[in-house]
């Protein structure tokens, strides 16, 4: 700053001062660009490789050491060992499977959600009433998650509220499990996925229904064939925000998941007396995400997001 | 200018350095006449040499609940408070809800002191996460009850690595509207034709498999199980199996105490295996939950206060383990958290008179079938030479392999 600061005009007679450090250094950054360019990404580049891509390769590298048995420290000697058990164990792999399909299940739901709400948000509703409307899917995120859990917790327990309500019409609840987790992750996840759809669908032109119809196209054909396409990118964009965030989740299912577990439980089992095993198990959530991107790619969702 | 507070910054980064690095060796520094026995350096480096002095700074705990309490559970439940009055030392607490936690947030370093029980102290000891003990700087440590000192959980070589804090069982838990009679078996959670399909809450923990074990040791005396922590191969797979058979009874594994006394309270669970701290948590608000120790015994904890091997605090460290085995604090906290205090002094001082004779603290054939956790190792427990015991890493796996089925 010192050296910036306008200079007093200099006496006449005096030479011109040679120019300041801080001139130099401008000048030799104006010419040099990759000088400029290393500049202005060495923050967001340290940060891109120190806190996710070398916490990444640790965890590969980690995934094939194994552990002393007595202490829990880690040796440090390359082996398959931790893979050789997940994969020879029908116990383990039967987790995995568990977790695809409760992450599936959850993001077809959301999906089943989000259209018709989106919809109506965006279309149906009064333009007075959208953006409360908004506000009130955003709402849930504002309460912490912990809470939440816990709140389905004694919403589905034997003596809570939903086994009154079922009751009433003799039904008996189905108390924790997979179906309680199934619910409760729908539940938590929905905004992320009403939120991209109800995006693409008030970005999506009024004129395009309207000509669909004049054409003679029946409501059906028109969700189809002209509004499915439109709000396609969104919904694989919503879904990987589902996807990735059930597939990851171990507090839900411990809380109202009775005796299920899914891999994140049994990651939290291990890590403390055996780091490496519990990092192969923890490779494989990433193996099935990096499988779904490189799927989506295809589609294009991923500029929508 | 800019240049120059640079330098400064690293100037004083680095003389924070050289300061952490000279208290450090001033605080190990000349041990040599408190050394232990034989010479060689035992596991951890040498004990504190003392005198325990003016502390100041922050003491982290690492803690079982109801351990270390500060008033935020309950107002009226706090030693924290007036040990930081007292002594200076401000302290954090931590809590954990197994062994297993306990090790790992350990081994972060990030803490000072921890309640250790049986099944996590020796794994810190030979992880030389620890430091060993000048029980002699504890005054207290005089009043704890002989049958808990120098015991494999808390000395190794001889070298006490901690003070012993409290002991209990881990009880049968039951709702108290189903059972008008506490049930004497635990029959009910293990057997095949048990009426409680669904109804009963196991621990979640690796070190569970030895609750089976304990169960087996009456059932199936063939077996030939002398002790639940040491299991050869053929012991262990039975006490697996009869975890498996026991599945389509559980309602839930339970994590942590709260969640538990709910499942009880709410009817989720009818009979559970835990700690009295549970059924004193829920019954708050009349009688919910009973507690017995059924006939075929039970596994249990005997628990120990360690200290960290470089902790910067040491003082505040001896004086929290004086702290929390002093006769009028042990009493508190037997009584908060329901077990057995260490101190022989506390049954003098606790607000129930009968808490001592409620939790058997001076009768030693009590604790006779009460088998205190402790870690399993290759080479078995119990003595026995012609065979390997199963490790505890395999536990873990074992009871991963099970939860995941």
């Amino acid at each position: 700053m010192v050296a910036t600061s306008p200079a007093a005009p200099a006496p006449p007679g005096v030479p011109a001062p040679s120019p300041g450090p801080v001139r130099v250094a401008q000048t030799w950054l104006h010419r040099t660009v990759w000088a400029r360019l290393a500049a202005l990404l060495a923050l967001p580049l340290t940060w891109l490789v120190l806190i996710y891509l070398v916490p990444l390769a640790l965890l590969f590298v980690t995934a094939l050491w194994s552990t002393d048995s007595f202490t829990g420290l880690v040796v440090r000697e390359l082996t398959f060992e931790n893979y050789r058990d997940i994969f020879t164990e029908p116990a383990f792999l039967l987790t995995v499977l568990r977790t695809v399909v409760v992450a599936a299940t959850v993001t077809v739901l959301c999906a089943l959600i989000a259209l018709p709400m989106g919809f109506f948000m965006s279309r149906v509703a009064s333009p007075r009433w959208r953006p409360l409307l908004l506000a009130l899917v955003l709402t849930p995120l504002w309460a912490a998650y912990l809470v939440k859990v816990y709140a389905w917790r004694t919403i589905l327990s034997p003596s809570g509220p939903a086994a009154d309500v079922l009751g009433w019409f003799g039904l008996s609840a189905p108390g924790y499990g997979l179906g309680a987790v199934v619910l409760v992750l729908t539940y938590l996840w929905l905004p992320y996925m009403v939120l991209p759809v109800h995006t693409a669908l008030s970005a999506m032109p009024e004129s395009l229904v309207d000509a669909a119809a004049d054409l003679g196209a029946r409501p059906w054909r028109t969700f189809r064939d002209v509004m499915l396409p439109v709000i396609w990118p969104a919904l694989v964009a919503g879904s990987i925000f589902t996807f990735s965030l059930s597939l990851g989740d171990y507090i839900t299912v411990q809380l109202v998941g009775g005796t299920r577990q899914m891999l994140g439980n049994v990651v939290y089992q291990n890590f403390s007396v055996n780091l490496p095993f519990a990092a192969a198990m923890a490779t494989l959530p990433v193996v099935v995400m990096v499988g779904y991107l490189l799927a989506v790619r295809r589609t294009g969702a991923l500029e929508n997001l | 200018m800019s240049r120059t507070r640079l330098l400064r910054m690293a100037a004083l980064g680095s003389s924070v350095v050289l300061l952490a690095a000279a208290c450090g060796g001033s605080d190990s520094g000349g041990t040599d006449e408190t050394g232990a026995a034989g010479g060689d350096t035992p596991l951890g480096g040498e004990p504190y040499a003392g005198p325990v002095g003016d502390a100041t700074g922050t003491l982290n705990v690492l803690a079982w609940p109801g351990y270390a309490e500060d008033g935020s559970t309950d107002p009226a439940v706090d030693w924290v408070t007036p040990f930081e009055e007292e002594t200076g030392c401000e302290v954090n607490v931590k809590v954990f809800a197994t062994s297993n936690e306990a090790v790992q947030l350990f081994q972060t370093g990030q803490y000072d002191v921890v309640s250790a029980s049986g099944d996590a102290s020796l794994r810190l000891v030979y992880g030389e996460l620890v430091q060993p003990v000048d029980t002699d700087l504890v005054p207290n440590y005089a009043d704890i009850f002989p049958e808990l000192k120098d015991q494999p959980w808390n000395t190794v070589e001889g070298v006490n690595y901690g003070v012993p804090h409290g002991r209990g069982a881990n009880l049968l838990l039951y709702t108290a509207a189903e059972y008008p009679e506490a049930p004497t078996s635990w029959a009910d959670m293990w057997e095949a034709d048990s009426p409680l399909v669904g109804k009963v809450s196991p621990y979640d923990d690796a070190i569970y498999i030895a609750d089976a074990a304990v169960y087996l040791m009456a059932t199936q005396p063939d077996l030939g199980i002398e002790n639940p922590y040491s299991l050869d191969q053929e012991q262990f797979d039975a006490a697996i199996a009869l975890l498996e058979q026991q599945k389509p009874l559980v309602s839930e594994y339970w994590g942590d105490v709260v969640k538990q006394g709910q499942g009880l309270a709410n009817g989720t669970t009818l009979q559970s295996q835990g700690w009295q701290l549970t059924a004193n948590l829920a019954n708050a608000e009349g009688d919910v939950v009973g507690t017995t120790k059924p006939e075929e015994g039970a596994t249990g904890w005997s628990d120990t206060w360690m200290i960290k091997k470089d902790t910067e605090v040491v003082d505040c460290a001896y004086k929290w383990l004086d702290h929390v085995v002093s006769p009028e604090v042990n009493a508190q906290i037997a009584e908060w958290f329901g077990e057995a205090p260490a101190n022989q002094e506390s049954c003098a001082l606790t607000q129930n008179e009968d808490h001592c004779e409620l939790f058997h603290a001076e009768e030693t054939e009590y604790w006779d079938d009460v088998y205190y956790w402790t870690t399993p190792t290759e080479q078995c427990l119990d003595g026995r030479t012609d065979t390997t015991c199963v490790a505890y890493d395999e536990w873990v796996q074992a009871w991963s392999t099970l939860r995941s089925g």
